[in-house]
């Protein structure tokens, strides 16, 4: 088992100490160094609050947060805990703060006072390693959502975080958008090793994950593989969020009498059961 | 059926004659009949947004013409605005466009623009508020303190409210979680069957398509590419996927079986139908009946694209 | 379309103007400037346009741009001009005399020199911005401002304003078309009617233009935290502005130029 590397212990928050919900209420989560975590819920039920939390934007009411032992509420560690997780944001437009691609890239490097030559060294790894190289010289009003993002994506790469934390990053996106900015993130995860907490609720993106969370009303309530969570086709859709159509299928066969196997969330896995029925 | 929207020989040019000069859309034709409900698909850059601003007199043509309910658009651009009523336009992100202290005024803003009198303009913001579902005690409170999906159904409703002929949406459901897509979606359906609107509804999910839409305009490289009802577009799945789109979960797994070999009809998109062909195909298996197809469709690996893979 | 409008006209290339050190560049803007006023006799006048015509031909900006950034000015400089033609007195017989108009020749010679110099002003500012990116240019600046930074002045904040200034106009432009298209798309008359009218139909344009802009730059501070933004004190920066032996070569010819200009002022005063 790798080490624990975010933790949050009985996490409680809100955002109006006065109101009667929690946004936050009593979340306990580990996520493993190198893991791959989804996290999926409807608007409203405390993911992007719970992502917050993960580099100190947010800090706990009650309960604590910790980042590679570093507790958030410690201000002495405020700035290791953001070079060690980075976060992007939904909006392309409104993260991206230099006027010329690779000076946006540098921006952490900058604050981080790396020097000159190194930094130029790790912003071109960093472009290099999310497919931006070839833009570096553009204005990024000028880019596509997809590439933005990626511009977001290589500023935290730059900064050699252990952990990427994306908060609804594909929302605003076309589905070409969002293909280039999940396969980039599955790089990273991959090649890099960083270890990825993904906040979203499109159900295809938390099925290529290794773990799935699901929140709804400031907890966690269901917590597993892809498959083990998109096989519970009912549980899902009670939550109001989508369950793969081949799951469903699965689902609807196994109603009118056609034995399937249990686990099928994918189309090829249920292309191959109905074929084996049929052929 | 009367054509309500006829489309002829449209081309489009950002910039004509200067540096910048892009086509937008090249020799597009098409025509939508009365009350139909027709989603618009196509990647980023195909031309979607250009053709929708033409509806309603935003873009004025480079080449050919549009004609709605009778009149070429463009034939008298003094009389460009009567067309902004006859078409209800719904952009992408439509809650940043509200402005009013309170959802009520901003609802009203349109018909009020129409000049028509305040019983009426009444009617309409609840009739409008109704269809999308927006509960009356929300109409006094500022758009400003809703939530995202509750701000979305607000701007829809403005639109609607300006009772046009035909309703265009430019992925109405963008960003929003799937309890609000469907809400928004489903409201559009119910407005749709009820006053008999004709929808051109933009979305890149074909899941949406399938489920909401009865024909399809498919656009690509600034042209249409195909033009059908929803069933016989999904029967061309292969094509959808060469170029660069996606198709339903449930189309593809029927496309993969017939790549394995398996006699199953292609234009399968929805999972009630899905699962009678396959109870069906049992049966025949059952009985004994050979289901392999002598020459498999043609394997085809589908472009790594879209929102499925 | 509102899209269409430019924002600090620049025209990248590669000449020996555009290459020359920013710093170098705004300081010797503004030291041409003064060599302007300082050089009040037409033979210096003629010798610094001739100087700044030059440096358009070697920055291979279309000379015609020089009228174009004129054009706005244009009534400024005319009506300057005209001031100086009625109202300067000069010495000896009048040209032209009719009732309370009389007109000199020193009016006619100093509504010249005026409106040149003024013209020269605005070509030789515009020439500038012609060659300098936005961005350079305030990185220029702050480099330039910075010994006040030991005053306290916040030059750092001052140049990162500006810079998320330049990063954002384009997209709000963007945004008020979009909304502005939305609004038009609800039946509001944006285009048309009496100018109250129009200002009238701006509101439901400028309201979310605002909202949204103030939801960008909270979205965006959260998001330069992250990116453990904290000021610029330890800041290092990716672009460090450096001279090299051309930029000192082009300093010096600039200066020698300049003291032409000067010298001709003192030699002959009146020519």
């Amino acid at each position: 088992m790798k080490e624990t590397i975010l933790q949050a212990e009985n996490l409680r928050f809100r955002y109006d100490p006065d109101a009667a919900g929690y946004a936050l209420d009593g979340v306990t989560v580990r996520v493993r160094r190198g893991e791959f975590v989804a996290v999926l819920g409807a608007n409203g039920c405390g993911k992007s609050t719970l992502a917050k939390h993960f580099n100190a934007i947010l800090l706990p009411e009650a309960g604590t947060v910790t980042v590679e032992g570093m507790d958030t509420a410690d201000d002495a560690a405020l700035y290791d805990i953001r070079q060690k997780v980075g976060m992007v944001f939904q909006n392309p437009d409104n993260q991206i703060v230099a006027t010329v691609v690779e000076e946006d890239v540098a921006f952490a490097l900058e604050n981080l006072g790396v020097p000159t030559e190194e930094m130029r060294r790790r912003i071109d790894d960093a472009m290099k390693m999310t497919g931006i190289y070839e833009l570096r010289l553009r204005a990024p009003h000028n880019l596509s959502g997809g590439q933005k993002q990626r511009v977001a994506i290589a500023g935290v790469v730059a900064m050699s975080p252990d952990c990427i934390v994306l908060d609804e990053a594909t929302a605003m996106l076309d589905p070409r958008g969002r293909e280039q900015v999940m396969q980039t993130i599955h790089r990273l995860n991959r090649d890099m090793g960083i270890t990825v907490v993904a906040i979203t609720h499109y159900m295809e993106e938390a099925a290529q994950a290794d773990r799935v969370i699901v929140m709804s009303r400031g907890r966690i309530v269901m917590e597993g593989t892809p498959k083990e969570v998109f096989s519970r086709t009912e549980q899902v859709r009670a939550l109001h969020l989508d369950v793969p159509q081949a799951a469903e299928l699965r689902d609807e066969l196994v109603k009118a009498g056609i034995p399937m196997p249990e686990g099928i969330i994918d189309p090829g896995a249920c292309a191959q059961a109905i074929y084996e029925l049929l052929k | 059926m009367a054509k309500i929207i006829q489309v002829e020989h449209l081309s489009y040019v950002y910039n004509p004659g200067m540096p910048g000069e892009v086509t937008a859309l090249d020799d597009v034709s098409f025509a939508v009949e009365e009350g139909d409900f027709v989603g618009i698909i196509g990647a980023t850059g195909s031309g979607k947004s250009t053709l929708i601003g033409h509806m309603n007199g935003l873009n004025r043509p480079t080449g050919g013409r549009i004609i709605i309910d009778g009149r070429d658009v463009w034939a008298d651009p003094s009389k460009i605005r009567d067309f902004r009523f006859l078409t209800g336009l719904v952009f992408q992100y439509p809650e940043y466009q509200l402005f009013e202290e309170t959802c009520y005024k901003d609802i009203a803003f349109g018909p009020k623009n129409m000049g028509l009198d305040e019983q009426e303009i009444d009617r309409r913001v609840h009739e409008a508020a109704r269809f999308v579902g927006l509960d009356e005690a929300l109409l006094s409170r500022s758009p400003f303190e809703l939530s995202g999906g509750q701000k979305r159904r607000v701007a829809v409703a403005g639109v609607m409210a300006m009772e046009p002929r035909i309703l265009v949406l430019d992925e109405p459901a963008a960003g929003l979680d799937p309890e609000g897509r469907d809400s928004i979606l489903s409201a559009i359906k119910r407005y749709h069957k009820d006053t008999g609107t004709t929808v051109l509804l933009v979305s890149h999910s074909m899941e949406d398509i399938a489920r909401y839409a009865d024909k399809v305009l498919v656009m690509a490289q600034k042209k249409v590419a195909m033009y059908d009802t929803v069933e016989k577009v999904f029967a061309r799945a292969e094509e959808l996927l060469a170029l660069g789109l996606s198709v339903p979960q449930v189309t593809k797994i029927f496309l993969k079986l017939r790549q394995m070999g398996i006699d199953l009809p292609a234009d399968v998109y929805t999972i009630p139908y899905a699962v009678k062909q396959i109870v069906e195909a049992k049966a025949r298996r059952d009985a004994g009946e050979s289901l392999t197809l002598s020459r498999p469709a043609h394997p085809h690996e589908p472009a790594k694209g879209g929102a499925d893979a | 379309m509102i899209r269409d409008i430019t924002i600090g006209q620049h025209f990248p290339g590669s000449s020996l103007v555009h290459r020359f050190d920013p710093r170098l560049k705004l300081v010797l803007t503004i030291a041409y400037i003064a060599v302007l006023f300082a050089a009040s006799n037409p033979l210096g006048l003629a010798l610094s346009v001739l100087f700044l015509t030059a440096m358009y031909l070697v920055a291979q900006i279309p000379l015609k741009m020089i009228g174009r950034s004129l054009k706005p000015i244009l009534p400024i400089i005319l009506f300057t001009a005209v001031l100086n033609i009625f109202f300067v007195s000069g010495e000896g017989e009048p040209l032209f005399r009719w009732s309370f108009i009389t007109i000199y020749a020193e009016g006619i010679r100093y509504a010249v020199i005026m409106g040149v110099r003024v013209a020269a002003l605005i070509a030789g500012t515009s020439l500038l911005t012609y060659t300098t990116s936005p961005i350079v240019l305030t990185d220029a600046i702050e480099a330039l401002l910075r010994p006040l930074s030991r005053l306290h002045f916040p030059v750092h904040e001052l140049a990162m304003m500006m810079s998320i200034a330049l990063r954002f106009i384009p997209t709000l432009i963007e945004e008020t078309d979009k909304i502005m298209n939305a609004q038009k798309a609800r039946g509001a008359m944006l285009d048309t009617g009496k100018l109250t009218e129009r200002v009238k139909a701006l509101v439901p344009v400028l309201i979310p233009l605002f909202i949204s802009a103030f939801r960008r730059a909270d979205e965006l501070a959260m998001a330069m935290e992250c990116r453990c933004y904290r000021g610029g004190e330890g800041r290092t920066r990716l672009k460090v502005l450096r001279c090299c032996g051309q930029d000192y070569i082009d300093l010096a010819f600039c200066i020698v130029c300049f003291g032409v200009i000067l010298a001709s002022r003192l030699l002959f005063p009146n020519y």
